[in-house]
């Protein structure tokens, strides 16, 4: 059995293409149950983010999946294949692990140790169980995936700087505030990242929201969302000194903090630390207000900068990742091979079972006078016989299992016995173990 | 005896020192972990030390310099032990550890004979005085070192300057309720040392006070950080001004410490 993947990502394809392959969530019921029905496809499942799209599946027939699956992206989503296939990567065996583990562990995003992808093939990984796409390999490939991911995360400090705007500003403002479980945010303006930031603040344990807007309508209905409190725009300067942090994204022409509004602020807060974050192009919060005393003063560019700097951090981290995968390859790599004992056994037992009940069934119908009890007894002789029989071949491959021979055995046994792929209930059985 | 656990404690403290060293530089778990668990055995050694040498002399060993500035070390790296322990700020280790690893090779470079206890000091208000004095000593201390990494913290945020150190480094929050802890527990300490030193001058000479230069100084420092804590309680001192004033104040603690030698002892 083999494991393959065929997909396309950002580093392959524009947005334009990978949103023509996307697969929507909602629909994503026909296609899977569309792919495993294919002649050469066992197992499958689909992921669909706004940067890649992938599928993984099982497969006897490499070459033949391989090509099978592109056809059926093209199919599917009505690219003409020739169109659609520079864009495609395959990978098979080893290649197609390694890529999984690479890609869940976040070495593959467009920000290297982003932490959406972990979920969003979570996500998509949960379809395929659902609609039972995905069997007994994916299942265990799938959650490997899953737990490398985690030791990368846990092992290397691939995710632990800030690498979006809004996360370094919550970095930055705990390395004034400290813990900000009981700090206030100002939200001055409703610009996209304001409320972002806002949002991150929030998810960071700050307890009081101020919104202010020239618009009162719009400060309340976000004040709402965050379950704070609206501030007309013509007062919000009364209400400074109660905010410890202040986001401001106003499309105002002029400055609408000065230094002296600042000061003011401090002073009523017995010169507790004030953090501000000016979003706004041009800008809302007069530069001379980072020499007022106890307070700090950033721009968009300050942010940018510091997320430059983690960035080139997580490259470096990235390689102490691979290592790790690296390790988890080799084990993942033996329990698969491992896996084509048993079915194999099953098949066998199953081949020589089948001629049994036919010899015996011809015998038995074409003898006139037979003894009442000569079936029950041509039936356990036959029986002994393919027991005695099977008995050597089958602890040859359950000991080869153990060391390292399997795929020639398994191959070995199934062209010289004609033995068909491994039997529906056997999955079941074995998906219980693991 | 004490002097085997005297250089095992000097050995530790400079393993210690190193680590907290390199603790400024690189994140990790182990590390940090190294660098605690080297000055607390360090530590053991010097409590040990200590106490062999009080149980041989009968008394605390706080009568000379070379005594003092070993009981002044052991004081301030308890208390950073405590510190580390409840505000996990490693760093802080890399500013205050050095100083104690000083003032204890300042202690094994004097040799001084273990002599008869004078008359003058055989009074328990100079020993209640000398202890709270160091207690309060080590709580400055560690203000100190706080100040000292405030300073540079808030000139990286001024900067906009966020380096390897500006990451290590306590929040200034952290710092600011650090030091607000030691001035708390400090400056009381201190009053009352010197309300028992002056008493023990009473009973030792007949005069409360008799302004020689120690107890000038040691009012000096009083005031300095009677300044601080007034100013912080009443219109919200701290930041910048409050981590200059308190870097002054131990300035002024160590000249009297170092420069004044009381007329009446010694």
């Amino acid at each position: 059995m083999n494991i393959i993947v065929i997909g396309l990502s950002h580093k392959t394809a524009t947005v334009e293409i990978r949103e023509r392959v996307a697969f929507s969530p909602n629909l994503i019921e026909k296609p899977l149950r569309d792919l495993i029905a294919l002649d050469e496809i066992i197992e499958g499942v689909i992921i669909s983010t706004c940067n890649r799209v992938e599928i993984y599946a099982t497969t006897r027939d490499i070459a033949g999946g391989i090509a099978r699956i592109k056809r059926f992206l093209a199919e599917h989503h009505r690219i003409p294949l020739e169109t659609l296939d520079p864009h495609l990567y395959s990978h098979h065996s080893e290649a197609a692990i390694r890529h999984v583990f690479r890609v869940a562990s976040s070495l593959d995003s467009m920000i290297v140790g982003e932490p959406q992808i972990l979920g969003q093939i979570k996500t998509s990984y949960g379809y395929a169980a659902e609609y039972k796409t995905s069997g007994i390999i994916l299942n265990r490939f799938l959650h490997k995936a899953f737990s490398v991911a985690k030791r990368v995360r846990t092992e290397t400090k691939i995710a632990s700087s800030a690498v979006s705007v809004a996360f370094a500003a919550v970095e930055l403002a705990k390395k004034v505030l400290g813990d900000l479980s009981d700090k206030t945010v100002m939200l001055i303006g409703a610009g996209e990242m304001c409320e972002l930031a806002a949002k991150h603040f929030i998810n960071s344990g700050a307890k009081g929201v101020m919104v202010t807007n020239r618009t009162f309508e719009k400060a309340e209905r976000l004040a709402e969302e965050f379950c704070g409190e609206a501030v007309p725009f013509e007062e919000f300067l009364q209400h400074l000194h109660k905010a410890d942090i202040v986001l401001s994204s106003t499309g105002a022409p002029h400055i609408i903090i000065g230094p002296k509004d600042v000061e003011d602020a401090v002073k009523r807060r017995r010169f507790k630390p004030m953090f501000f974050i000016d979003i706004a192009v041009p800008r809302d919060i007069d530069q001379k207000v980072d020499d007022v005393e106890s307070a700090y003063l950033f721009t968009v560019d300050d942010l940018h900068e510091i997320v430059q700097a983690n960035l080139a951090q997580r490259n470096l981290e990235a390689e102490k990742a691979e290592e790790i995968i690296d390790q988890e390859i080799g084990q993942f790599f033996k329990w698969l091979s491992s896996l084509e004992v048993t079915p194999t056994i099953v098949a066998l037992r199953n081949r020589f079972d089948e001629i049994r009940r036919a010899e015996l069934e011809k015998t038995c119908s074409n003898w006139k006078d037979l003894p009442s009890d000569a079936e029950k007894r041509l039936e356990a002789l036959t029986m002994a016989f393919m027991n005695k029989l099977l008995h050597a071949p089958t602890t040859a491959l359950k000991q080869a299992g153990q060391g390292g021979r399997v795929d020639l055995y398994v191959d070995a046994l199934r062209q010289l016995f004609e033995l068909e792929a491994a039997p529906e209930q056997n999955e079941e059985l074995e998906l219980e173990e693991g | 005896m004490t002097h085997l656990f005297f250089s095992l404690t000097l050995g530790f403290y400079v393993c210690a020192t190193a680590a907290y060293f390199a603790c400024l530089f690189r994140t990790s778990a182990g590390l940090t972990q190294w660098a605690s668990r080297l000055l607390a055995t360090g530590c053991v050694a010097h409590i040990l030390s200590t106490v062999h040498l009080a149980s041989k002399a009968k008394h605390l060993p706080l009568t000379n310099m070379q005594e003092s500035l070993s009981f002044f070390s052991l004081m301030i790296i308890v208390a950073f032990l405590i510190f580390e322990r409840r505000y996990k700020v490693t760093t802080l280790g890399s500013f205050v550890t050095p100083v104690a690893l000083m003032m204890l090779i300042g202690s094994s470079a004097l040799h001084m004979e273990l002599r008869q206890l004078p008359p003058i000091l055989q009074s328990n208000w100079f020993w209640f005085h000398a202890l709270l004095a160091f207690v309060s000593y080590a709580a400055f201390t560690i203000a100190f070192g706080v100040a000292v990494i405030y300073l540079i913290q808030r000139h990286f945020l001024k900067a906009k300057h966020f380096g390897v150190l500006f990451q290590r480094l306590p929040p200034l929050d952290t710092l600011d309720e650090i030091s607000y802890r030691c001035l708390a527990v400090g400056f009381p300490l201190l009053t009352i040392a010197i309300i028992s030193g002056a008493i023990w001058s009473e009973k030792a000479v007949g005069s409360y006070w008799v302004w020689d230069p120690k107890q000038t100084w040691s009012l000096i420092t009083w005031l300095i950080y009677a300044a601080l804590l007034h100013g912080r309680l009443t219109i919200g001192w701290r930041g910048k001004r409050a981590a200059l004033l308190s870097i002054v104040g131990f300035t002024v603690l160590l000249i009297t410490f170092f420069g004044m030698k009381h007329s009446i002892t010694w």
